[in-house]
């Protein structure tokens, strides 16, 4: 491999593995911080991208107002959810967690069906990054995937700035480390999970409007983000945002240079990796709240 | 036990005597085990219509006999796959098993109807080794192998004068299968393939190999993908801009049922297949245009494979004037029938496979159109089958 392939091939994994903590981070809040196993993350991920089919034709090259749109409806659909749902569940075992989580796959992938159906369909990116720029002799990088590495690094900047600088992201670590003392010290908690559980939907259902150009949208995709999105986690620290967003690239370069070198074995290297990292710190990389 | 219980009995007993003695008149039972639900879902349903729609034209009967339909959704899920062909086999006692679309619960319905020796037509499922190790005389299918639209793609880009290609597939069963097919023709017309590259299944992260590719530069490449996974590829692929340096080749599921979803990506794509969708023959137009009257759909290769495996079933009844207890000559008459189908005639080998012409076709627009026969009676090579 010469060094030209091999910039390509880092470029590739640092741009997978952006898109991986998009969609991570909000598992991590809704995980990490309110202990729930959400098993319909992947649902919402696959919401935002049959979201970005829908709202596609009324936009047209207005692609950041339909994200913005998007989001705004996923956050409303994710609080409703909460209050609905999820709130009866932070006191209950994990079981009954799964169960109702893998309802709402059912139900969810169910109605896609009816209001969608099963066929494959493409998102057009939008006309002014249809492009793509030459790289190496034979290759082309269209311009879409960079807008998609770059709004990824937007998102994790204003995450680490939300949970680390704000009032907001205080009472967020707190409420990770320690739900009662919160509680005692006059904060309405069950507000302040129904806010984080909002915005871990928006957040997967961002990613998954982004993605969605680049992957078409198509029945079962959330299931497959999902088991990579709880390695993630679990790499990075359970709840923890910068622990996410190392684990997110370190998956990146292992998935991205194991199917180069070993295409053979290229599934098991990121489980391998997740192996060798929970021996060494069973609790991830990151604390919680971090 | 009381004499009136005894006496029902009795008359139970001599009733259902009665009644096997007129099977000739009760209906046969078709059970159908295709995908209700899941990705596959709409590949089940036109299977289930085209078959339907021969059985209508025939007046709603196969050789006189009624047609009574049993159905199961197998979920594409092979763990569930033998409880489901039991219910059908011994639950409902059908006679004749339909399905599937997936390989691996397919390969469990062969194993299922070796053991209860019950009938069964395969209407998409490719896996090579249910007409290969595991074929069987109460086994046929109507559709394809994976080797076979393979062999036809290796032996077209063999001939386009290429001679370096790479394949890249998803690393399971049909993925190997399908490349495998094409490296034995393409390597026979004089070609090597370099790099067999491989992601598991159903990953569409293909950023990676296709930097691969672009530093390999092969002549030609060759995929194996279906479903959102093939529109990814292959949107991903004209992204990367190798579609102009490097022709993409594939088997027909690459591109069929999802060129409006590939859109531009796709246009001028050449892969093969047993079926095409502007196939001009007489055969086809009727049948395209009574698909359309029936179900207000546009048929499709799964609709025609369909529409066949209600044709080989016709023609097995026929030689035995429905009479579904004369096994033997049955199996035998659905071997030996030449099939009339809208893809175009075909016959079945002694495996159980259907021996078919190959098409070449284009994409354009939202249409695989014919160019030319890649291939003529083709046949799977059938290897590990005794019979």
């Amino acid at each position: 491999m010469d060094l030209a392939t091999f910039l390509v091939q880092c470029l590739n994994a640092v741009q997978y593995g952006l898109l991986l903590f998009l969609v991570a981070s909000g598992l991590t809040l809704i995980f990490g911080i309110m202990g729930v196993i959400n098993l319909a993350h992947g649902s919402f991920y696959m919401i935002g991208a049959y979201l970005a089919f829908a709202l596609a034709p009324y936009f047209g090259d207005w692609f950041i107002a339909r994200l913005v749109v998007g989001v705004l409806l996923a956050a409303l659909f994710g609080y409703l959810l909460e209050w609905a749902f999820f709130s009866f569940l932070y006191r209950r075992e994990h079981l009954q967690q799964v169960l109702l989580t893998y309802a709402l796959i059912l139900v969810f992938e169910e109605l896609r069906s009816i209001l969608v159906g099963n066929d494959v369909h493409g998102v057009p990116a939008p006309g002014w990054l249809a492009g793509s720029f030459p790289l190496g002799e034979l290759m082309s990088y269209p311009w879409y995937r960079v807008f998609a590495s770059a709004a990824c690094i937007v998102v994790a900047l204003a995450l680490y700035w939300v949970v680390n600088r704000t009032r907001l992201g205080m009472m967020i670590r707190a409420g990770a480390s320690n739900r009662d003392m919160v509680r005692g010290l006059g904060i309405d908690i069950r507000l302040l999970y129904r806010v984080v559980f909002a915005g871990g939907v928006a957040l997967a259902a961002l990613a998954g409007m982004i993605a969605a150009p680049l992957s078409s949208v198509y029945p079962g995709m959330g299931g497959s983000v999902l088991i990579i999105c709880f390695v993630v986690v679990v790499i990075g620290g359970i709840g923890s945002i910068t622990g996410a967003l190392i684990a997110s690239l370190l998956v990146g370069f292992v998935d991205t240079f194991g199917k180069v070198f070993f295409a053979e074995y290229s599934g098991v290297f990121v489980y391998l990796l997740m192996a060798v990292i929970l021996v060494w710190r069973p609790e991830g990389l990151m604390k919680r709240g971090f | 036990m009381s004499q009136s219980f005894k006496t029902t009995l009795v008359a139970a007993a001599l009733a259902s005597c009665a009644f096997g003695a007129h099977a000739q008149g009760a209906p046969i039972k078709v059970g159908f085990m295709l995908p209700y639900t899941g990705t596959y879902a709409s590949l089940g349903n036109m299977i289930e219509n085209g078959f339907k729609l021969y059985v209508q034209e025939q007046g709603g009967k196969l050789a006189g006999r009624e047609i009574q339909y049993f159905k199961v959704d197998d979920e594409s899920e092979p763990s569930k796959a033998t409880d489901n062909v039991n219910k059908l086999i011994k639950r409902d006692n059908v006679d004749v098993l339909v399905g599937t679309v997936h390989s691996g619960v397919a390969l469990a319905m062969a194993k299922a109807a070796k053991e209860n020796n019950t009938l069964l037509i395969i209407p998409n499922a490719g896996a090579d080794a249910i007409t290969g190790p595991m074929c069987g005389a109460n086994i046929v299918r109507s559709s394809f192998s994976n080797w076979q639209p393979a062999f036809a793609m290796g032996k077209v880009a063999a001939e386009k004068g290429h001679k370096k290609a790479i394949t890249i597939t998803w690393n399971y069963a049909a993925g190997a299968e399908s490349v495998k097919g094409f490296k034995e023709a393409f390597e026979k017309g004089g070609g090597t393939v370099a790099k067999e590259l491989n992601l598991p299944f159903p990953g569409v992260e293909f950023q990676a190999l296709l930097t691969e590719i672009a530093a390999q530069k092969p002549d030609a490449v060759y995929a194996f993908f279906a479903g959102g996974g093939a529109v990814k590829f292959v949107k991903d692929y004209a992204a990367a801009g190798l579609n102009k340096s490097i022709p993409l080749y594939g088997p027909g599921f690459l591109t069929d049922g999802t060129l409006e979803a590939q859109g531009p990506a796709a246009q001028g794509m050449l892969t093969t297949l047993h079926y095409a969708d502007n196939l001009d023959t007489a055969r086809n137009n009727a049948f395209r245009k009574s698909f359309a009257l029936a179900y207000k759909a546009q048929a499709d290769v799964y609709a025609v494979q369909g529409y066949d495996a209600a044709q080989i079933l016709g023609a097995g009844l026929k030689a035995v004037n429905g009479d579904i207890a004369k096994r033997d000559a049955l199996t035998a008459a659905m071997h030996k029938v030449t099939v009339d189908s809208p893809r175009g005639k075909f016959t079945i080998s002694p495996a159980g496979n259907p021996v078919q012409d190959f098409y070449l076709r284009e994409a354009k627009g939202n249409n695989n159109e014919y160019r030319s026969i890649a291939v003529k009676a083709l046949a799977d090579p059938a290897r590990g089958c005794k019979l």
